[in-house]
């Protein structure tokens, strides 16, 4: 199967690849797929809470050309987006921006769910913090 | 005008599984057969006729003295496929009255696998051997599973993706000594490491011409004709060639380029697998030596010389084989597939999926070379280490986090 240059190039030379910390409280993670598919994305943004702009983004990729190019891509698109225009992210962008065939529009659909699954992380992990703090008695400074 | 570029010009060639090149020699000896010597065989009344007769029994001939057969037990056909299903089948339809049972494996090629389900569908019963983790079948099992009602056992001598060789001379003792016609594919096999069937006790045996440096198109079926005299339906009505086994015009130029490998594996196969068992070894050595959590599937001791399939943990077989787009392999992946099932041989050696996605077959061949051999284990160590620093399973497996125990969202 002939790949398209995007692709190719996306796959010789991966935006992004690597992991934000995960523990940050500002980062989102997303984990999607399985290793018995042939496909696992895990995919992390770093939200900056003042503006909710997504300020960086990391993936790392076991799959096929195809998924490797789309989660590259779309942490190409994430980086200043804001966290909501970033869950409005529809894989059919990611398969006409890689002229992806049918037949791998499966890796698109992966990579708009790790963008859904690490801001959904993100949002979880504000959430959770918020009523930690709502909740706890505040820290008396001594 | 230059002519095209062709992928000979750069990518290098390691799929001698699915097809070889054609060896120049034996088509030096096709060449006179398109526009001279272009009788038809059957063509009684002239010399054209008379000639091509001949050249077709010099290469019955030559294909039969490969595996220790006699010329008339030759059937000439247009591959191992057609091969496959006419014994298979063959016999199935001819023996209908003696048994319905026929025995398999589950890791034979589809062209074995199918005609089978076909007659199961048909109200035949086939026993489906498993195979163990070298990929071997129990011989215990085998026996376990003739009954008197079992009338063909077909177990491949050599497996077409892990190039391991099943122990076909006791099969085809155990055979003989039930009673029960014993069928071979023994397309990977023929020209790459000894076959005999009257030692191995074959009474059937389905061969091919691309798989061994002939032309494509040309096949043949070995039919026992003494001890015993095997009968087949035949599955192609027509002319009554080949001895009503199978009728159609003979294919004397493919017949002759069969005819032409096989006698040129013939005198040169002890060389040429040492050769080639080399530089699979040589491959395998600098693979293993350069990176972790390589696994070879299936026997190393009973292989065809030049076959090694590995699985590379955590990197995906597809996107392997983008990183080496100079060298030609074939994975065991299925990702470009419409389905997401990986090979079904390495399934049943209880190879995980997981694994079976992050395979290669590397076939090597007559016209393989040292320098070409280094340079795709060097390509391919890079391209493993590469993406394994891209693979979330890499850096789970470094943490120590036991991936079996993940909670996977499956899509």
């Amino acid at each position: 199967m002939a790949y398209s240059d995007k692709i190719i190039d996306h796959y010789n030379h991966p935006r992004n690849v690597g992991s934000l910390d995960k523990n940050d409280p500002n980062v989102g993670t997303g984990i999607v797929g399985a290793p018995e598919c042939g496909d696992v994305m895990k995919l992390q943004v770093r939200v900056n809470p003042e503006t909710g702009v997504i300020e960086d983004a990391k993936f790392k990729t076991f799959g096929c050309g195809s998924a490797i190019a789309s989660s590259s891509l779309a942490t190409e698109m994430l980086k200043g987006m804001s966290v909501d225009e970033a869950v409005q992210i529809k894989n059919m962008r990611i398969v006409e921006e890689l002229s992806l065939p049918p037949i791998k529009i499966h890796c698109s659909v992966l990579a708009e769910d790790a963008i859904k699954s690490a801001i959904a992380d993100y949002k979880k992990k504000q959430t959770d913090a918020e009523q930690a703090s709502v909740g706890e008695p505040a820290v008396a400074t001594a | 005008m230059s002519p095209k570029q062709t992928a000979k010009d750069h990518v290098i060639y390691l799929d001698n599984h699915a097809t070889t090149p054609m060896d120049p020699r034996v088509l030096q000896e096709m060449l006179p057969t398109f526009t001279q010597v272009f009788g038809n065989a059957a063509s009684r009344n002239h010399e054209y006729g008379w000639e091509a007769e001949e050249l077709v029994d010099q290469a019955r001939d030559r294909i039969a003295r490969l595996i220790n057969a006699g010329g008339k037990e030759i059937v000439f056909t247009s591959g191992a496929t057609e091969s496959n299903n006419l014994a298979i089948k063959g016999v199935a339809e001819m023996h209908r009255e003696k048994g319905n049972h026929l025995i398999t494996a589950v890791t034979e090629h589809k062209a074995v696998l199918d005609p089978c389900k076909r007659l199961e569908s048909e109200g035949y019963e086939v026993t489906w051997l498993p195979v163990n983790r070298e990929g071997l079948i129990d011989l215990d099992q085998l026996a376990d599973s003739i009954t008197d009602k079992t009338i063909l056992v077909s177990i491949m001598a050599a497996n077409n993706e892990i190039g391991v060789l099943q122990p076909v001379s006791e099969i085809g003792r155990l055979c003989k000594e039930r009673g029960v016609l014993f069928h071979t594919d023994a397309t990977q096999a023929v020209g790459k490491v000894p076959v005999d069937v009257e030692a191995m006790g074959i009474d059937l045996m389905s061969l091919s011409g691309h798989k061994l440096h002939g032309p494509k198109g040309i096949g043949a079926l070995y039919v026992r004709r003494r001890k015993p005299r095997v009968r087949l339906t035949c599955q192609m009505d027509g002319g009554g060639h080949e001895r009503g086994m199978r009728s159609g015009t003979l294919n004397v130029s493919g017949i002759v380029g069969l005819g032409k490998a096989c006698d040129l594996a013939r005198e040169e196969m002890a060389e040429e697998s040492a050769r080639v068992g080399g530089l699979r070894d040589r491959l395998k050595d600098k693979i293993l030596g350069a990176l972790d959590e390589v696994y070879v599937n299936g026997s190393l001791e009973h292989r065809l010389p030049g076959n090694l399939n590995v699985s590379f943990a955590y990197v995906e077989g597809e996107s392997l084989l983008m990183g080496i787009e100079d060298v030609a392999v074939s994975s065991g992946s299925a990702c470009t597939s419409a389905s997401l099932e990986p090979s079904y041989v390495l399934r049943a050696l209880g190879v995980g999926d997981e694994l079976a996605h992050s395979s290669i077959r590397f076939g090597v061949g007559r016209f393989n070379t040292e320098e070409e051999i280094d340079y795709v284990a060097d390509k391919l160590i890079g391209v493993v280490q590469r993406l394994r620093e891209m693979s979330p399973l890499y850096e789970m497996a470094l943490e120590g986090i036991d991936l079996s125990k993940v909670e996977w969202a499956h899509h």
